[in-house]
């Protein structure tokens, strides 16, 4: 019993930073606008984490400041794409290059050096309760954020008539502003959201996951992430189910090998692309679910007639 | 992205006269790394090596280094603009710049080049490596003394001879001490990625492994193992600060020595194109300070790292491959050959190789 606890344990904590960049990317994406700069928002998240929480020997002010970090580097991307009407492919692109060096620059003297960790929820006669008490109880405290941010975002997009609005954007850019909506301004909004989705996603690497700065220490997550939206096809619960799919099977493996089961590895790696390339040959297969699901204008730079 | 960070010398005002004639024709080494050389790991050890040249040298060598090169193709374009922008002698750190330096190399025969851990030499270009295995020896000893369960968790990253050659080592060690000792490897495919690193730790942890080893570069599973109470190896830089509890010891990796030699010799005029396979005897190989053990454990572990320093091989006979066929009679000695493209376990390793 207590050896499936702590795999559910380790599949959240492997979860939880996907989970959080991908409902950012999500919400950035219904927008219309496309950031493939999620790798480098996450990035700079986890040196700016690791560096305050350092620095200040807090991990909470840590936390705020992979937050901050995040949505700061994010707006760089706002900036360009939105106000210059740059592509956002290649400006997405640009910033994930821009940070992985950035943060590498700035993280040069905390490479080699223990950090904060934030501390797990401990509630007294809750989180010793017998198996449900540590997965409901004792987790560390970005698990319940992420999952009270998908919660927030599912109500925001599907139950608020800012949600519905930001939505109208996403599929049609001219349509929203002929109608006087603001298009600019919620789409600066929404990639701020999603720098700061990000930059707190980074910040669980660098305080929870692995408290430490190394380069490169997002191996990847960041494209996962942006996979992982697309597999969701834009739908916050999926992205959740994604996340955590993606996490028990990568789990999962590695229980295989240690218990001398054969699995093909550098197959199961490549599991979150290869869905993603399923899911998208099934939408687009039907019209109808594509037109339904994809955000229209996603993509496109919008300069509205003045 | 890839970043050219010259890392010029400050010449001391105080070292006046001569500064100004020297400064003009200095002797300039260059380094090109795979990896950041903020990974902590592989790349950071190889550029401790360059800093160490500088402070040995400063005085009549300048240095520079290029990081983060992809291997391959790409990898052409770095080593032929050192060698235009006047590097004298250039090193080649990974097994993937092997092609690439021996096409650049040829090109430029005045330049001098080194290669670590490839096989292919030329008029110009030497190939030098470090017997990491021979530490793995000493670390199977202390995991089989210290592991109360006899059974370890080895991550691995990719099933090279490098990599395989370790894990023979330590099974060797572990079973001089436990005939019975098991381990259980988990394959990540990655060098550094200290998420899965981790996740991998606390795997082989929960189904009762209680001590790591790892052949990945962060410090994430000893992180683990300082957070479960349990105890672990590190791996390239002495991770103690990581795992103050945890750590019995860390196999590193000092290329100092070495690089300070080559570029002496380059400068006295006597280089010539090498082929080193450099170990604990070399100081090449070291073990940080054993920690978190009891003494009898930590007296076997010197006797046997001054053993090995001493000339003796790990590959020793008799030994028997996995499937019980013998490899080594008594008391021959495995040759560096094989060794070097060692594609198959000795008897007791409870893996399949990945093929």
């Amino acid at each position: 019993m207590d050896i499936t606890v702590n795999i559910l344990l380790t599949i959240a904590t492997a979860a939880t930073p996907l989970l959080i960049a991908a409902i950012g990317e999500l919400v950035v994406e219904r927008s219309g606008v496309l950031n493939l700069g999620v790798e480098g928002m996450m990035i700079m998240g986890a040196v700016g984490g690791f560096g305050a929480g350092y620095l200040t020997g807090s991990p909470w002010i840590g936390l705020l400041a992979a937050v901050a970090m995040g949505a700061v580097f994010s707006l760089l991307f706002a900036v360009m794409t939105l106000s210059l009407a740059t592509n956002q492919v290649a400006t997405g692109l640009s910033l994930t290059l821009l940070g992985l060096g950035l943060s590498g620059m700035m993280g040069t003297s905390f490479v080699g050096q223990p950090g904060e960790r934030l501390p797990n929820l401990d509630i007294p006669g809750l989180t010793s309760i017998p198996v449900v008490g540590r997965l409901l109880f004792g987790q560390d405290p970005i698990f319940y954020i992420s999952i009270a941010l998908t919660a927030a975002v599912m109500w925001f997009l599907f139950k608020t008539r800012t949600g519905l609005t930001l939505r109208s954007i996403g599929d049609s850019h001219t349509s929203a502003h002929a109608l006087g909506i603001k298009v600019i301004r919620y789409r600066y909004l929404s990639v701020i959201f999603g720098g700061a989705c990000a930059g707190l996603a980074g910040g669980h690497l660098s305080l929870v996951y692995t408290p430490q700065w190394v380069e490169n220490m997002t191996a990847g997550r960041g494209w996962i992430a942006l996979a992982l939206v697309v597999f969701a096809s834009w739908r916050p619960w999926r992205v959740l189910a994604g996340a955590y799919i993606f996490g028990a099977v990568w789990i999962g493996q590695l229980h295989a090998q240690a218990f001398g089961i054969p699995v093909p590895s550098q197959l199961l790696s490549s599991l979150p692309y290869l869905a993603t390339v399923v899911v998208l040959v099934l939408i687009s297969r039907n019209k109808r679910l594509t037109m339904m699901n994809t955000p229209a204008s996603l993509g496109q730079p919008f300069v509205p007639d003045r | 992205m890839k970043k050219l960070l010259i890392a010029l010398m400050t010449t001391t005002a105080a070292m006046s006269l001569a500064v100004t004639a020297e400064a003009a024709d200095k002797f300039k080494a260059c380094w090109v790394y795979t990896g950041p050389i903020g990974d902590f790991g592989y790349s950071y050890q190889h550029d401790q090596g360059r800093l160490e040249v500088e402070k040995a040298l400063g005085d009549k060598v300048e240095t520079a280094y290029l990081e983060n090169v992809a291997e391959g193709p790409d990898a052409d374009r770095a080593f032929e603009r050192l060698a235009r922008e006047g590097c004298k002698l250039i090193f080649g750190t990974s097994f993937g710049f092997m092609d690439p330096e021996v096409k650049v190399a040829k090109k430029f025969p005045k330049v001098m080049f080194e290669h670590a851990t490839g096989y292919k030499t030329g008029d110009n270009l030497g190939i030098y490596n470090a017997r990491f295995y021979e530490g793995r020896y000493v670390l199977g000893q202390i995991a089989a003394k210290e592991s109360k369960a006899g059974v370890a968790g080895y991550i691995v990253s990719f099933p090279i001879p490098e990599v395989v050659m370790g894990i023979n080592s330590f099974m060797l060690g572990a079973q001089s001490i436990n005939p019975n000792f098991k381990a259980k490897i988990v394959w990540v495919n990655s060098w550094f990625d200290p998420g899965k690193e981790a996740d991998a730790a606390k795997a082989l942890f929960d189904q009762g492994a209680d001590i790591i080893v790892q052949h990945t570069d962060s410090t994430a599973a000893l992180q683990v193992a300082e957070e479960r109470g349990l105890h672990g190896f590190g791996q390239s830089s002495d991770m103690i600060k990581f795992a103050p509890k945890a750590q019995l010891t860390s196999l590193t990796d000092d290329w100092g020595p070495y690089y300070i030699s080559r570029v002496q010799a380059a400068l006295d005029g006597t280089w010539k194109p090498g082929n080193v396979w450099l170990g604990i005897k070399d100081g090449a190989v070291k073990l940080a300070p054993f920690t978190n053990m009891p003494d009898d454990v930590k007296a076997m572990a010197e006797a046997t790292t001054k053993k090995i320093a001493d000339g003796w091989n790990p590959f020793t006979g008799p030994i028997a491959k996995q499937d019980g066929t013998p490899w080594l009679k008594d008391g021959e000695v495995a040759d560096d050959g094989t060794l070097l493209g060692m594609n198959f376990y000795v008897k007791g390793v409870d893996d399949k190789l990945p093929q």
